[in-house]
């Protein structure tokens, strides 16, 4: 294992770069919030990145993708978080195609995978609910028996680029109580099903979510993903997957946030003086550098666990630390960031009150810190 | 087989045939480390030990052996380490001699110097300590006053150090004095001081956990020869520096090597109530372990990092100027949380109703206060890492 990146991946860092800054700058985002743009994101940008590859990077080539790694991915991601960009990567690869690729037969892995890796499709996952929080088994939507296939009802909130989404990874009862370990199944689902209602929600920080709702909505034998009852564990490997990579996009988030604050520092003038030359200011900025520094450490090392194929105790295990730790170096270094920007920091015309806004998203996105904490105390047996 | 086998081989050799029955237990308590110098008592394992290993120079692996050294390439070093490792035997000598001023004189020393202390400090012959700080230079360190006057082919010394590690148990000191008083850095000089001369007086000081190896040393007319200068009068501050960086390293390395990597939950185990499912009983400090626990692994990792960029043939990177910092902070809140899960039993100060591990934590989380002051305090890490790593103006 080594936590530094190749010259391969330093390469790919550096057209990913480009990319993002010359066709993503930040108030792209806020034009399409402002624009009330259905689909949230720009399709043409989606097509660039299929072109370059990035959608199919974690998936194998048999299946049309790339058959490169999570660092590889965790690259991309990062330059991605720079610049808030909202294409819908997370629904489709890192959810989406994990779950298929995680739990699918060849059949579905054919029919789903390529048109992924082409840009042609967009998927989501379709696991929270209104009470469920942070827990994937405390569901109710059911799935019962119907002829040879099943008849789904529910109500899933918080599906991330569920707004595009053409096929949902559906999870719903076939068995057991909210919160039971077993008797969960997942499903695919098509958008255009009878019985499926989706709408737009329009979070804080402008990236796409939608709602699902499910009217007794029937599906064949082959939309099972993973094997009845198998949903729950699927879930929490695919999740595990989702959280990781997340932590790379917070990693990149951070890390420009911050970059925006030391460059402010450097140029703000009170006093007659740059207002970076006050102490009381200094000392904040380096421990928002500490903060950078130790999150690239684990963000590295939980790709790294993937790429070698770690067992899931201790995928879980470092996606909880990941987690835990962006999570609150995020915060510290958004809230710092408006805080050091004064009062322009709080207008919304000034892009540091945009990593704000999906500082607390990703807080929530997967679990919060307190969350990833106790799972890491479970897993170490405590 | 290879150069590096054939050398493997014949070290594990060696090493099974010669290392005493009494260095191959892991050591129990930091009295047990072997420091050398000629006020030191040790059993006599270890100093059969010492002697045997620095008669091949494998106390300093990889210094010359022209002066004593061991000579070997660091392949052969890592290998040495290795076997070392294996059959879990103690180091032979450890010290400011090998850590610190031992490469300083290598580096920038005369051949006088090297002939002189080199081989003293290989044999352990000769303790070192570091006579730095002064009561009225702390973090402002070049402003250090200890004078040094110039009188025939001497130095005379007036003056006082303070928080001179093991300075009562050691027999030479480098020390930093005052051979300019017009300028502040550029009148300091770096000076090698035999501590069994007239007008050195050493006292140990009390702290706020009781005993400690911290000293002051008061000169008084102490003579220095001019020939153990290192490197030019009033030229002192660049080899000072140098050496903060090696004793800034020497302290991450010792958080990284903290002594047991379940020591939190083993007492939590032991003090706080049982919860469900075998849990720990209470949330908020199940929490707090958590939190120091995933601190310490993404700390861990980054000097993981930084090895690996060493090692992949880059310069060391930004994340070093964090290890001070962060380390020692880390290891306050771990000793504080310590105190805190033994409770009522984290109080003792001594005598009965106390274990002596539960009097040793008191001890430790007082100990630890002093980690976030000494090699240049956390708020000094900070300025470094603002001015240098951020590029933040003055």
């Amino acid at each position: 294992m080594s936590l530094v990146l190749t010259e391969e991946q330093e390469i790919l860092q550096r057209t990913a770069r480009e990319l993002v800054q010359s066709r993503s700058p930040v108030k792209r985002l806020r034009a399409l919030r402002d624009d009330k743009d259905g689909d949230g994101f720009s399709r043409a940008l989606w097509q660039e990145m299929a072109q370059l590859g990035w959608l199919g990077i974690v998936v194998p080539e048999q299946y049309g993708g790339a058959g490169m790694g999570w660092r590889d991915l965790m690259v991309v991601l990062e330059e991605c978080g720079r610049n808030l960009v909202p294409e819908p990567i997370t629904g489709t690869l890192v959810l989406g195609a994990t779950a298929v690729l995680l739990g699918g037969t060849e059949a579905q892995k054919q029919a789903i995978l390529p048109g992924v890796a082409a840009g042609e499709r967009f998927l989501a996952l379709a696991y929270q609910e209104p009470t469920s929080r942070y827990d994937h088994l405390r569901i109710e939507a059911r799935a019962e028996r119907a002829g040879a296939g099943w008849k789904l009802t529910g109500d899933k909130r918080h599906v991330l680029d569920g707004q595009v989404a053409d096929t949902f990874v559906v999870s719903a009862r076939t068995g057991g109580a909210p919160g039971d370990a077993t008797g969960i199944t997942c499903f695919l689902v098509h958008r255009d099903a009878p019985g499926v209602t989706v709408e737009r929600q329009w979070r804080v920080d402008a990236r796409g979510a939608a709602t699902l709702r499910l009217d007794g909505v029937t599906v064949s034998a082959e939309a099972v993903l993973g094997g009845e009852g198998q949903g729950g564990a699927l879930l929490e490997r695919t999740l595990d997957r989702g959280t990781i990579a997340l932590c790379a996009e917070m990693l990149g988030a951070m890390t420009a946030c911050f970059e925006m604050t030391l460059d402010y520092l450097k140029t703000r003038k009170q006093f007659g003086v740059p207002i970076g030359s006050f102490q009381a200011l200094k000392h904040r900025a380096a421990r928002c550098f500490v903060e950078t520094e130790l999150a690239r450490s684990i963000v590295m090392a939980a790709h790294e666990a993937l790429d070698a194929g770690a067992e899931d105790a201790q995928v879980a295990r470092l996606a909880g630390i990941a987690k835990a730790r962006c999570t609150e170096g995020f915060l510290l270094i958004a809230n710092e960031g408006v805080q050091m920007h004064g009062g322009i920091g709080m207008t919304d015309e000034h892009d540091v009150g945009l990593y704000l806004k999906r500082a607390r998203t990703a807080e929530m996105q997967f679990g919060d810190a307190a969350f990833h904490r106790d799972r890491v105390a479970r897993v170490d047996g405590y | 087989m290879s150069d590096l086998e054939a050398f493997r081989e014949e070290t594990r050799r060696w090493l099974d045939a010669n290392a005493p029955a009494g260095v191959r237990t892991p050591l129990r308590s930091a009295d047990e480390v072997c420091w050398g110098g000629r006020k030191g008592r040790y059993p006599d394992d270890v100093k059969r030990w010492l002697a045997l290993m620095a008669e091949r120079g494998w106390t300093a692996p990889t210094w010359p052996r022209a002066y004593g050294g061991g000579g070997l390439t660091k392949e052969q070093a890592k290998i040495l380490g290795e076997e070392m490792g294996r059959s879990k035997l103690r180091p032979p000598l450890t010290g400011f001699g090998l850590e610190m001023i031992g490469p300083l004189i290598l580096q920038v020393g005369t051949e006088e110097q090297k002939r002189e202390h080199i081989p003293r400090i290989v044999r352990g012959e000769i303790r070192w300590c570091q006579g730095y700080s002064e009561p009225g230079a702390g973090s402002d360190l070049a402003g250090l006053q200890t004078r040094a006057v110039r009188d025939g082919d001497d130095y005379v010394l007036n003056g006082q150090k303070v928080w001179t590690s093991y300075g009562d148990k050691s027999d030479w000191m480098f020390i930093l004095v005052r051979t300019d008083t017009t300028t502040k850095h550029a009148g300091i000089t770096f000076l090698l001081m035999d501590m069994d001369v007239p007008g050195v007086s050493v006292q140990p000081i009390k702290l706020i956990s009781g005993a400690s190896p911290f000293c002051e040393t008061f000169l008084t007319d102490v003579r220095v020869p001019r020939r153990n200068v290192v490197g030019e009068e009033n030229g002192g501050w660049n080899i000072a520096k140098m050496l903060l960086r090696f004793e800034r390293n020497m302290i991450a390395d010792v958080f990284k090597e903290r002594e047991d990597k379940s020591r939190l939950l083993t007492m939590a185990r032991r003090y706080l109530p049982a919860g469900e499912g075998g849990r720990v009983g209470d949330p908020i400090l199940r929490d707090r372990i958590t939190q120091v626990e995933i601190d310490q692994a993404c700390l861990d990792l980054t000097l993981a990092r930084s090895r690996d960029r060493l090692k992949a043939g880059q310069p060391p990177g930004a994340e070093t100027s964090i290890f001070k910092l962060y380390g020692t902070e880390l290891n306050q809140r771990r000793r504080e949380l310590m105190v805190q899960i033994a409770g009522p039993q984290g109080l003792g100060w001594e005598g009965p109703g106390y274990a002596p591990e539960e009097l040793g934590l008191v001890r430790d989380w007082l100990r630890s206060r002093g980690n976030t002051i000494e090699g240049g305090t956390s708020e000094i890490q900070l300025n470094i890492i603002a001015k240098q790593v951020l590029g933040l103006p003055d």
